[in-house]
């Protein structure tokens, strides 16, 4: 499989966020200004992608040779939400900008279903350890693209007038909509 | 402890997890491209949910306060899992079309909430209660919002063809952008009567 493709389909074809629908709780709750849908996206893009090469190691190296691969959803989430914790008192640490520019955001991602979907999806795919990480590279690439694009519209949108029924979550829902519309028109570009 | 039939009542009407607390979305507009696969959903969370408060709640002495979380979600996976066995077994057409959204039912953030907001400070059968007024709410709203997409996009209610044949078909109703546009007008009628009463 090219890997290219892989990494393409996950940011515009497979959009996590417009066309399945995971990660629609951050993506509604933290895009009201540009630059903290920017800090998001890249906390979702950083934590994704350790996320996915962590759970095919324990999938493939724990689950498997035990056999107990039936209980990879109570592993995989106890896998994100203590590596989600350990990202964080890391960066503290080490990387204090980068903590600076991602720390709010990090406990969000906990409840991020993307983070668990993209382990789950790359464990029911079999997609290799390479795979896997694009695979969730791109998915979380996607779901920033989707969030700051959404974020800069709902920005233009705060100043305008809405009818009153609309005011709030309808309006950003619609504004979602449309977006999801004009990324279906990826959908059938690159064949997985 | 507080009338059950009240506690349900707060979960369907008042406190509607998905049109006045606004939580778990991701299988809200996942899922409901039909009305059957709505409930289904919903009556799955609701499964996992009420035996998740019970337990949550027997052990609310015990876990430290600490780490409540992590023991929550491993109660919460643990349920989460038996259901997805259960559905394979006995429901695999349903199982099949709502694929990978049953194991993302331990990110529902319905579940957590109702774990930490309620079920760790009340009793076990209020905690029983509280979980099938919340699930009942939650499948409803998922009932509704499948009914009107396969109406709208199919022409379809409970899979029966309800639509002349002659009639157009709004296809963009079951994809994805139906979705977003359905929950919003929905969200929009309820907040047109709550102004009006206001």
């Amino acid at each position: 499989m090219n890997l290219i493709l892989l990494v393409l389909a996950g940011i515009f074809v497979n959009n996590y966020v417009l066309s399945q629908f995971l990660g629609i709780c951050p993506f509604l709750g933290v895009s009201k200004k540009v630059d903290t849908a920017a800090g998001m996206g890249m906390a979702v893009i950083f934590v994704m992608a350790l996320a996915a090469a962590a759970a095919w190691l324990v999938y493939n190296l724990i689950l498997v040779p035990l056999n107990i691969t039936f209980l990879y959803n109570i592993a995989f989430i106890l896998l994100i939400a203590s590596l989600v914790q350990f990202v964080e008192m890391f960066l503290k640490k080490s990387a204090p900008a980068l903590y600076q520019a991602l720390g709010v955001f990090l406990p969000l991602i906990t409840t991020n279903c993307a983070v668990l979907g993209v382990a789950v999806t790359n464990m029911q795919k079999g997609y290799n350890f390479i795979e896997s990480v694009l695979n969730a590279v791109g998915g979380a690439a996607g779901f920033a693209l989707a969030i700051v694009l959404f974020a800069g519209i709902r920005e233009r949108i705060a100043d305008n007038d809405t009818p009153k029924a609309f005011d709030g979550f309808p309006m950003a829902l619609i504004t979602a909509g449309l977006m999801s519309i004009a990324f279906l028109g990826f959908s059938g570009l690159i064949k997985l | 402890m507080a009338n059950p039939i009240t506690i349900i009542k707060n979960g369907i009407i008042d406190e509607n997890p998905t049109f006045i607390q606004v939580i778990g979305m991701c299988p809200t507009l996942a899922v409901t491209s039909s009305a059957i696969n709505g409930i289904g959903m919903g009556l799955s969370t609701t499964a996992v949910l009420v035996f998740a408060n019970i337990f949550v709640s027997l052990l609310r002495k015990i876990i430290p306060d600490t780490v409540r979380i992590p023991c929550f979600i491993v109660v919460i996976a643990t349920f989460v899992t038996i259901i997805e066995f259960l559905l394979k077994a006995y429901l695999p057409a349903l199982n099949a079309s709502l694929g990978l959204y049953i194991p993302l039912i331990v990110v529902n953030c319905i579940i957590l909430a109702r774990a930490e907001a309620f079920a760790s400070k009340n009793g076990p059968v209020a905690s029983a209660f509280d979980g099938i007024g919340m699930g009942l709410g939650f499948t409803f709203a998922l009932g509704l919002l499948g009914l009107i997409r396969e109406f709208i996009g199919a022409g379809t209610a409970f899979d029966m063809t309800v639509l002349p044949e002659a009639f157009p078909r709004t296809l963009l109703f079951v994809m994805a952008p139906g979705g977003f546009f359905t929950l919003a007008l929905v969200m929009a009628v309820i907040n047109s009567i709550r102004n009006k009463k206001a």
